[in-house]
């Protein structure tokens, strides 16, 4: 197709977007090009230096808190990949009713804005009486991880010939071998991709964390949010950067897959 | 040998949502080592009533047994009935063999069982050495050997094929249709073989049953069927025949004397129990049993309109005098041009009509 | 289609289970605490019945138990929802033609356009904003790129005012925008537009009769997408806004830490939600009409 006459290619889109595309990474560039800044003058540029991120990383307090993100985001990531896998393909194989009510369930954290959710959970923990800590943050976490996982293995689901399960069944595989060797593997792709997403979402939230996670469940965004509180130092830029790089990581690999985050959430994603 | 394999008795099955029942009270008994065909247009539930015996959903009501034991709730692991799915379903990630090995080896069948019956199978359905391919590497037409393989390999009692043909081109769908006939005589194993398209199943079955709306119109033998339609659905459904409103002007004995439309013809038919003399009827006749004959009054009159050359057979179309149509498959002997626009009599046995009342 | 004996909707109970009692549990669990009293020390009184938390909204009481008209919250209210409308229009401005670029590249430009906008998509929101504060900050990069033009005099003083809470927020959601209105213009039959320029429209005649109308329920969609979570928005106004453009979400936060007023944020989290209901039913209204049209 010739380029130049495709009928959405009007004259100025290109400008506006390029205008767009800077706007979104001029930010990131800032931040990345700064966080190897060697002065500790957070915005004036003396030359290339390492030396952040070696304090970043040598700072035991901030160690703890991206174990604490780890832990939080292996566990949510886990329950929610689970529930999630399970619920397509229980999704799959039943009527319309139950079907809608449950996908709608499933899309509801997406929907819902964040401060609601956390603010909600915040009085469930506390007036049921969970003690706040990782325990409550992985259970929240795990709330809006399982639409993040359910989206691209539902797509992938979608994607397989419902026969195959049956034709296992036929050929005489009880349900739990079924699932072992035909669906498992097939959907494998779908569910890496959904547990990748879950991974992220879990690493990079903030404000649910912020709100119940009690002292000692400290996560790496909120210690980040607790440093640029009390004064930025080049040390965030450093670590930053560092949660920046597992992001455009995650996203790459899921893209790479062939399973696009962003047609598999159509844009639900709120922040 | 004439000994019921599987007795499906007043099955009927509603999806939920649907206005119309899938299946409406069939009941029907499938021989032991027959070619068992389920012929209708989409939509009859012919294909609802394959997955009931495959297990893949149960009856509302009605029952089906397999050798004489009711399956009742038996999931379809633990029937001994495989199926070969209308899109194959051949699972991507395993290689050929792994796929035909499948069955066997959820079966728990010792690995060189396995093998050797997996090397049977593809020499059966002729894919030697095709073994270690991907089903993606192969063609439609291998596919669809392998997905026979893969299911006839657990040697079941019963195999299920949806529409297995459907998505082969013409010349292919004949070649597998008598490779089909083949594997069914050499294996013995009784086949339930689902399809729309009547002459494949005339081609194939031994008996078939043809289904409107979720209802058995009739089952019989192929010739059965074709000869002694039972109503007028399966003689419009299966082969082409003229189809004719008239009168009846007399009954003697099993038979009688119908005038067709409104012309003075008056033909004999054989058979023509519970009509009345005065009734309405319609007289149906195939093509092929239609000769020229004498233009004598009282015989059917016509004047060809088209004459087109088959080799071994002459299509003729006529308009009968009295209005109304017919056609009629003369031997290929005849010369065309000497019939077309020509004024001539048609006439036919009486035991080649069927009446049906109006 | 089940092959099992046991339904399949089981699969599904898990993760509806969990989400029933950690979504839906809670939100009811907020609005019943809305109708509550508050505690003397925080938490709440049991069976204390009163619509003081949504008297709160408007009006305020004294110790005398006079009740006098009051604004702060709703000045408060208004300046998100006028916030979040700025950001919505701006990212829409942005939004619609960059997807319209995006979707007029061949697949492989326009795979890697899409991510390039959704990386971002999935960068930690902190970060995003942290950034911000880099280059809003005085003596930081914007300030001195302008400085060198000349035509300003630096410190320019943007931070912590509600243009830099209004640049945060749309630079946190226009890729909610761009995505599904992408989306919905990948979905649009190219044989349309070109049946459109056949019958002799011209360019603007087609993006304004045919491309936008078809696209309508993906800019709807971006148009919720950014405005709702904009509304309920906590970090950009609290790092980039400073204490002087507060929104609805510090407000909120600000009940549930020093004032300790549970009822009172209850009520307010329950704003945004009634906003989100309404949202959604202009989304499928906006659907049902696209879908009588076609």
């Amino acid at each position: 197709m010739n380029e130049a006459r495709h009928p959405l290619r009007l004259p100025g889109t290109a400008v506006l977007a390029a205008l767009a595309m800077l706007f979104l990474y001029v930010p990131i560039i800032v931040l990345v090009v700064l966080s190897f800044n060697a002065s500790d003058m957070t915005t004036i540029w003396t030359g290339f230096s390492l030396h952040w991120y070696a304090q970043a990383l040598g700072n035991d307090t901030m160690l703890v808190a991206i174990g604490n993100s780890l832990t939080v985001a292996a566990a949510a990531t886990v329950l929610a990949t689970a529930a999630a896998t399970s619920a397509a393909l229980g999704i799959a194989r039943s009527g319309g009713r139950v079907r809608t009510a449950v996908e709608g369930l499933l899309g509801l954290p997406l929907l819902i804005p964040e401060i609601v959710t956390a603010v909600a959970l915040l009085m469930l923990f506390v007036l049921v009486g969970v003690r706040l800590g990782l325990m409550s943050v992985i259970l929240a976490h795990t709330v809006f991880c399982i639409p993040f996982a359910y989206y691209p293995i539902r797509s992938r689901l979608a994607a397989l010939d419902p026969a195959l399960g049956e034709a296992a069944s036929d050929l005489y595989a009880p349900a739990w071998r079924r699932f072992l060797r035909i669906e498992l593997p097939l959907l494998a792709p779908g569910i890496f991709a959904g547990a990748l997403l879950a991974f992220i979402s879990s690493l990079g939230d903030f404000v649910i964390t912020y709100f119940v996670a009690g002292p000692g469940a400290t996560t790496l965004p909120v210690y980040i949010y607790g440093m640029i509180r009390t004064g930025i130092t080049p040390e965030v830029n450093a670590l930053s950067t560092l949660l920046l790089l597992a992001s455009v990581a995650v996203v790459a690999i899921v893209f790479r897959s062939g399973t696009t985050p962003a047609n598999q959430t159509r844009g639900e994603k709120t922040s | 040998m004439n000994d019921t394999i599987v007795a499906i008795s007043d099955v009927s099955k509603r999806y939920a949502g649907a206005v119309q029942p899938a299946l409406a009270g069939v009941s029907l008994d499938i021989r032991r080592n027959e070619f068992f065909t389920l012929l209708g247009p989409s939509g009859c539930g012919k294909t609802t009533l394959l997955r009931l015996i495959a297990g893949f959903g149960m009856p509302d009501s009605g029952q089906i047994s397999l050798d004489g034991k009711l399956l009742g709730q038996t999931p379809p692991n633990l029937r001994p009935i495989n199926t070969v799915f209308q899109s194959y379903a051949l699972f991507p990630h395993m290689s050929v063999a792994e796929n035909i090995g499948f069955g066997l080896e959820m079966l728990g069948q010792p690995r060189e069982t396995v093998r050797s019956r997996v090397t049977e199978m593809l020499r059966l359905v002729r894919l030697e050495g095709m073994g270690e391919r991907r089903p993606a590497q192969l063609s439609g037409g291998q596919q669809q050997r392998v997905a026979l393989a893969r299911a006839l390999a657990p040697a079941p009692k019963v195999l299920l094929l949806d529409e297995p043909l459907s998505a082969l081109d013409l010349k292919l769908r004949r070649e597998m249709q008598i490779e089909l006939k083949r594997l069914q005589t050499e294996t013995g194993i009784t086949f339930v073989f689902v399809t729309h398209d009547q002459e494949e199943a005339l081609a194939m079955s031994d008996r078939l049953a043809v289904m409107r709306d979720g209802v058995v119109m009739q089952v019989g033998s192929p010739e059965n069927l074709y000869d002694r339609p039972a109503n007028l659905f399966v003689a419009e459904f299966i082969g082409e025949a003229n189809f004719w409103n008239a009168t009846c002007l007399e009954r003697s004995g099993a038979g009688g004397r119908f005038a067709i439309g409104t012309s003075k013809a008056v033909m004999p038919v054989a058979e023509a129990q519970g009509l009345a003399e005065g009734a309405k009827a319609v007289l149906v006749v195939r093509p092929e049993r239609i000769t020229l004959g004498a233009a004598e009054p009282g015989l059917l009159h016509g004047t060809v309109e088209t004459a087109v050359y088959r080799g071994s057979d002459l299509v003729v179309h006529a308009a009968l005098a009295g209005g109304g149509e017919l056609r009629a498959r003369l031997p290929g002997s005849i010369a065309a041009a000497g019939l077309i626009g020509t004024a001539t009599g048609f006439a036919f046995p009486a035991d080649a009509v069927r009446v049906f009342p109006a | 289609m089940s092959t099992v004996r046991t339904s399949p909707g089981l699969l599904a109970a898990p993760a509806a289970l969990f989400l029933i009692v950690f979504m839906l549990v809670p939100v009811g669990l907020m609005l019943y605490v809305s109708t509550l009293e508050r505690g003397a020390f925080g938490g709440v009184n049991w069976g204390q019945h009163t619509a003081i938390a949504y008297e709160k909204l408007l009006f305020e009481r004294d110790l005398a138990g006079q009740i006098a008209f009051n604004s702060d919250y709703i000045a408060i209210i208004l300046r998100s929802f006028r916030l979040a409308a700025v950001t919505t229009a701006v990212t829409l401005a942005l939004g619609i033609p960059t997807a319209l670029y995006m979707a007029s590249l061949p697949p492989r430009r326009a795979a890697l356009m899409l991510f390039l906008v959704t990386v971002p998509f999935w960068t930690n929101l902190l970060v995003r904003n942290f950034a911000w504060i880099l280059i809003l900050r005085n003596g930081g990069p914007l300030d001195s790129a302008l400085a060198t033009t000349g035509l300003v005099t630096p410190p320019l003083d943007i931070l912590y005012t509600p243009l830099a809470t209004g640049i945060g927020l749309t630079y946190s959601f226009l890729p909610f925008m761009i995505l599904p209105i992408y989306v919905a213009l990948e979905r649009i039959d190219r044989r349309l537009i070109e049946a459109a320029f056949d019958l002799g429209a011209d360019r603007w005649r087609v993006l304004s009769r045919v491309v936008l109308p078809l696209a309508a329920p993906g800019i709807a969609a971006g148009a919720i997408l950014v405005f709702v979570p904009c509304l309920g928005a906590y970090v950009s106004p609290e790092l980039l806004g400073g204490g002087k453009s507060l929104m609805i979400g510090n407000l909120i936060q600000a009940q549930f830490g020093a004032s300790r007023n549970w009822p009172f944020g209850a009520a307010l989290a329950l704003v945004l939600l009634l906003v989100l209901l309404v949202a959604l039913a202009l989304l499928a209204s906006v659907k049902r009409r696209e879908r009588l049209a076609s």
